[in-house]
């Protein structure tokens, strides 16, 4: 479903701020795969995400999706495949727009947006009967604006938009790391179900390497631009956390640097 | 004397509708797509120089409009293409444009003026028929929010109005926010220039100068209209475009009055320019130093100072200690 071979990305090239943030990066997923991915601050995680949506175009490299290579099509054309989630809730979604025009957005994701009239009556039947299952009471709050929601309702939201049109893989980049504990276990309990309901391929960054291990069915770390461990099948369910540490130090030469994933 | 001033209103009236549909097209680029497109500086010339060629080439009223609409949309364009395709800040883009469209104007005009005296042509509005004239002009506005009301409630339009709101969720989800930027400033410069030709048949006259501080006043009439009537919006797009129309006539009326009240005239700018600053900075100042948030983190930082000195009293005592 994604294949990622050598890929490479330097920030700042020929700079005193060059900055190597991919150093060839090989990742084969199949298809219903549920990566989590973990690594110290600025490892390359978020750049990984960036790379496959688009962001910004890669130095070299091979990315497909879904046998597609993607590597010459900009962001908006990507979304097409993708599905995102960002750390930020107020990324991904426009806090001045009510909820179901969020939703009508989302709907059209991947279509060509025409000079019908935005929003149908029988979506806004679907959208109440979706955001029913966030189990939020947002279901009643079709006309609100998304900027009265908290952190933990805009994540959920995003999250739903991420899938309402099925997406050839689900990106999900620390989407519960600035939510309260107890908001963030409800929004992964959440991401575990639409991607097992809708047979999602997914990746998740998390610094929670509980999180990690408890999702998904494959876990890759990374470090310094590439990827220096990665489990999957029996071998991820029987991770410890203090197993992973070790791997850590092991592959790296040094200790792991997030104290929030020693604390969490 | 005070007869004087009510006979005037009128006229304001039909300045203030005018300039209100200058506004619409300013709403849609700064508050729409969160752009401060200075563009509209130059289009309005622009859309007053086509017309007054055309009208005075004894070209049909019709053509004339649509014309000056189109040479305006096209002046957006260019902004949009700097903008987007070149990565040129926003700001700058409608600056250049504003110093192109500069002489631009001045070719076709064929001089730094045109008139189109009503004596001579048959206009759609004249500063001496003002009844007819404020009638014409509230259908032009009508139709034009109707029209608006209708495009922003579409898959595309809402698809501009997503990219202003949140740039980084719009591409997110597949939307060509090139496209979306640059086809605002097209419809928000069309408009601006629809407007310069209403303004030049109501002066008689097209002039190079006559959008000088035209985003001033586009401005002025979107945050005097929200910050009086805003509240009555609720959500309603049209409510809201019909509100800024309403801030371009309180923007004429006041200003006929402050004239009438015999103040110069040539502080007029300066006070609406600083008028507008405080409007701009008041959510600013006030998030800064009046909300909730601010103030508690002020008490907390103060405490935290408080503490901060505590200890560093203990800690020079102790450290005076181990010194003895
Ligand atoms: N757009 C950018 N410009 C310059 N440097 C960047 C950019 N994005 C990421 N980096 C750098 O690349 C490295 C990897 O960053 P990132 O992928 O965000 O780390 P993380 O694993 O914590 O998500 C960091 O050193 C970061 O500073
Ligand atoms: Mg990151």
């Amino acid at each position: 479903m994604l294949e990622l071979i050598d890929v490479k990305k330097t920030f700042n090239p020929g700079t005193i701020n060059a900055k190597k943030a991919l150093q060839g990066v090989n990742l084969h997923l199949n298809p219903g795969d549920f990566v989590t991915i973990i690594g110290g601050n600025g490892a390359g995680k978020s750049t990984v995400m960036n790379a496959i949506a688009g962001v910004w175009p890669i130095d070299s490299g091979i990315i497909r999706i879904d046998g597609k290579e993607v590597m010459s099509l900009p962001e908006y054309k990507r979304a097409k495949y993708l599905g995102r989630v960002f750390q930020d809730p107020m990324m991904g979604t426009a806090a001045t727009m009510e909820i179901q025009e969020n939703l009508a957005i989302a709907a059209r994701r991947g279509k060509h947006r025409t000079l019908r009239w935005g929003i149908s009556s029988a979506e806004k039947k679907k959208f109440r009967e979706q955001l029913a299952i966030l189990n939020l009471g947002l279901e009643d709050r079709l006309t609100a604006k998304v900027g009265l929601l908290s952190g933990g309702q805009r994540q959920a939201l995003t999250l739903l938009m991420a899938t309402l049109n099925e997406p050839k893989l689900l990106l999900l980049d620390e989407h519960t790391a600035a939510l309260d504990p107890k908001t963030a276990k409800k929004v992964l309990e959440l991401t575990d179900s639409i991607i097992q309901e809708k047979k999602l391929t997914a990746m998740m960054v998390t610094h929670n390497m509980k999180d990690a291990i408890a999702h998904g069915n494959r876990l890759i770390m990374m470090h310094e631009g590439k990827i220096i461990f990665d489990v999957s099948g029996e071998e991820k369910k029987a991770l410890t956390v203090e197993a992973l540490l070790a791997k850590f130090s092991q592959s790296s030469g040094q200790e792991f640097a997030s104290d929030r994933a020693l604390l969490s | 004397m005070l007869g004087d001033y009510f006979n005037s209103l009128p006229a304001a009236v039909a300045q203030g509708i005018m300039w209100g549909i200058m506004a619409i097209g300013v709403y849609i680029t700064y508050k729409i797509l969160d752009i401060a497109d200075l563009t509209v500086d130059g289009s309005i010339c622009t859309g007053g120089a086509v017309c007054a060629v055309l009208i005075t080439n004894g070209q049909p009223m019709w053509l004339a409009l649509v014309a000056a609409t189109v040479a305006g949309m096209l002046a957006g364009l260019l902004t949009g293409v700097f903008h987007t395709f070149m990565g040129i800040p926003a700001i700058l883009s409608g600056i250049l444009t504003q110093l192109i469209l500069w002489s631009v104007n001045l070719k076709i005009m064929g001089g730094a003026n045109l008139s189109v005296p009503a004596a001579r042509y048959n206009l759609l509005i004249a500063r001496l028929d003002l009844n007819r004239s404020i009638i014409i002009l509230e259908i032009f506005a009508l139709v034009l929010i109707a029209v608006l009301y209708w495009f922003f409630g579409t898959e595309f339009g809402a698809s501009i109005r997503a990219t202003g709101a949140n740039l980084n969720m719009s591409s997110a989800q597949g939307i060509n926010t090139s496209l979306t930027k640059i086809i605002g400033l097209v419809l928000s410069n069309g408009i601006v220039a629809l407007s310069g030709a209403l303004v030049c048949q109501y002066n008689g006259s097209a002039t190079i100068t006559m959008g000088q501080g035209a985003i001033v006043t586009g401005l002025a009439a979107v945050i005097i209209g929200e910050a009086l009537f805003g509240w009555l919006c609720r959500n309603n797009f049209a409510l809201k475009l019909i509100v800024v129309v309403i801030g371009g006539i309180i923007y004429w009326v006041v200003y006929n009055t402050v004239i009438f009240m015999g103040l110069d005239s040539n502080l007029l700018r300066m006070t609406a320019a600083l008028l507008i600053a405080v409007f701009l900075a008041a959510p600013h100042l006030k998030n800064k130093y009046f909300s909730n948030a601010a103030i508690a983190e002020k008490k907390a930082l103060k405490e935290q100072q408080k503490a901060a000195k505590k200890e560093s009293k203990k800690a020079g005592k102790n450290s005076g200690k181990e010194v003895a």
